[in-house]
């Protein structure tokens, strides 16, 4: 039963999935004007932002498993968008902190970047995850060439381990966000990682010399000394 | 003087501050008679917070600071109290499974009149005294409460602490029945204190802010409050305290050695391994303001740590 959309169900699709993926921006931005985000607004952006960034960069890697285990190849083609929507809101969460968190006190962003290791990881994170923002885009894939365009966008998994760094080291003792947080993220990676151990499998399996027809057979099994 | 238990105050007397501080601007922006009509009616209204009990007379002090106090939302909205969760928010919607009465504080250790005390005698103890003080927390963010209390050295005298107590170390309360089971801290949370600072005339025996008994989150019904420390020194809900001669454990110097140390001093110097302690953020504030050394209160403190290395005893 694997339906493909037409060309016009997937524009609808896409459609309907960039209105949600807008929702976490929205509600965070209607409880901001009607301050509702509590008693430290500049605080609760921080985190909502880093959250969603977080959520979308897992969501986007939960794409190729999804594909493969429902058969919907049809679901790549909206991988794009949320990787994009995950540097979006990476951007935002970046934004928060130099203007609203340090209000571009570059010293001290510079010092925090060098001296704070959760910070110096989750600047890594999103210097790293830009490149690939920059070259979503068929252009891109077109000059790079599909396999290094691919092996480029492979950096995503070491994104998403310096994003539960990030998220790790900052907690002061509650661990059991960021953790639950990593087990995903290791899922989701370990699922890729399985799937390449069987094709390497199947692989050298298709690449054994066929056993000639006609010869003897010498029986492998030893016998025991008994 | 006479303290009234919340039970001896008049219905009459209580004003839930929500609608107390709709009503005050109120009356800055309409005229007395139409304020007067708006109070009759907002009396009249179902009240959630009648239980908040006004502590009352309570004397000023000249240790108050004139900074501009947090809201009470805030104060009593945005608490780190990890028993009832480890968000902001948590400690507002569950510590109210908290039972604060009957309760007692056990006062013992190296005292030569150990004693246990019920929440209403300490209520008793000695005049409560209204100390609006800075708090700094640890995490870079600040608040101004108006805490009600009396100093800590009150109690402590009448135990009467032998010559080789030095330390006082503060149990409180944990039912895992209704606090957290995950072991975060290790419960039940304790704090500590040196005798001298713990009989500094800065440090508050706290049973309210805002005038009002203490609600739940902010450590009800008994905390103390060292404001020269970050926050996380100001034990709360305590159910013990400890005259000690070794220098206490306590729970987040168990959780992380490196990040907490036992005496937590406010010192914009003095980073924390992950972050900078130099600025911080008043609640209500938009951009970050310096942090002062023991927290602004370095004129009446700093001679206690005269000669101390305090980044090594940070
Ligand atoms: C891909 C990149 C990033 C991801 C996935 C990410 C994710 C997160 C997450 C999940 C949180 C915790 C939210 C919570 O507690 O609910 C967070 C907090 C935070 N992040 Fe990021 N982040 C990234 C990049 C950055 C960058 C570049 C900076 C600054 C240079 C930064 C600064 C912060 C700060 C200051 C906090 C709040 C820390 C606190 O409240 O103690 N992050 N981030």
């Amino acid at each position: 039963m694997t339906k493909t959309p037409t060309a016009a169900q997937l524009a609808a699709i896409k459609a309907a999935l960039f209105a949600l993926c807008l929702v976490p921006l929205a509600l965070n931005l209607q409880r901001w004007f009607a301050d509702a985000l509590g008693a430290n607004p500049i605080e609760a952006i921080t985190h909502a932002s880093g959250d969603w960034t977080l959520r979308f960069l897992l969501i986007t890697l939960a794409v190729t498993p999804l594909r493969k285990l429902t058969g919907l190849n049809w679901l790549l083609r909206l991988r794009r968008m949320l990787g994009l929507f995950a540097f979006f809101y990476a951007s935002l969460h970046f934004t928060t902190y130099f203007w609203l968190d340090q209000f571009f006190d570059l010293n001290s962003i510079a010092h925090d970047i060098m001296k704070r290791p959760f910070i110096t990881v989750g600047f890594a994170a999103f210097v790293l995850l830009t490149p690939l923002a920059v070259t979503s885009n068929n252009y891109a894939i077109r000059r790079l060439g599909g396999r290094r365009w691919q092996s480029l966008h492979r950096s995503v998994y070491g994104i998403g381990i310096l994003a539960i760094v990030h998220y790790w080291w900052l907690v002061k003792a509650d661990i059991l966000e960021p953790m639950i947080y990593g087990l995903i993220l290791a899922t989701l990676l370990g699922m890729r990682g399985w799937w390449r151990e069987l094709e390497r499998r199947r692989q050298i399996a298709a690449n054994m010399p066929r056993p000639m027809p006609g010869g003897k057979v010498i029986p492998l099994v030893v016998k025991s000394p008994q | 003087m006479q303290i009234l238990k919340p039970s001896d105050i008049p219905p009459s007397e209580i004003t839930p501050r929500a609608l107390f501080e709709d009503r005050r601007r109120f009356l800055g922006a309409a005229g007395a008679t139409l304020a007067a009509g708006a109070a009759l009616w907002a009396g009249l209204l179902p009240d959630a917070r009648a239980a908040a009990a006004k502590l009352g007379p309570l004397a000023r002090s000249p240790l108050s600071t004139d900074d501009t106090q947090t809201g009470y939302k805030s104060v009593t909205t945005y608490n780190n109290f990890y028993e009832f969760g480890t968000n902001k928010e948590d400690p507002a919607a569950n510590a109210g499974s908290l039972v604060v009465r009957p309760w007692t504080v056990r006062v013992e250790g190296l005292a030569g009149k150990p004693r246990t005390f019920d929440i209403d005698d300490l209520l008793k103890l000695a005049p409560l005294e209204e100390r609006i003080y800075r708090l700094r927390c640890v995490e870079g963010w600040s608040m101004v409460i108006p805490w009600a209390g009396f100093p800590l050295s009150a109690l402590l005298r009448q135990v009467e602490p032998q010559g080789s107590a030095k330390y006082v170390e503060f149990v409180t309360q944990y039912d895992p029945k209704i606090m957290m089971r995950r072991p975060v801290l290790d419960w039940p949370y304790t704090e500590g204190l040196r005798l001298d600072e713990a009989l500094h005339p800065l440090t508050l025996l706290t049973l309210g802010l805002y005038g009002e008994v203490l609600p739940n989150q902010n450590g009800a019904p008994v905390r103390i409050v060292v404001p020269w420390k970050y926050g996380f020194k100001s034990a709360k809900s305590i159910v013990a305290i400890r005259l000690v001669e070794k220098e206490p454990r306590t729970a987040w110097n168990k959780a992380a050695p490196n990040e907490y140390g036992f005496y937590s001093n406010v010192n914009p110097t003095v980073d924390h391994p992950r972050w900078s302690q130099a600025t911080e953020r008043r609640l209500g504030e938009f951009r970050k303001r310096p942090t002062l050394m023991f927290n602004g209160y370095a004129e009446q403190v700093a001679s206690l740590y005269q000669g101390m290395d305090l980044r090594r005893f940070f």
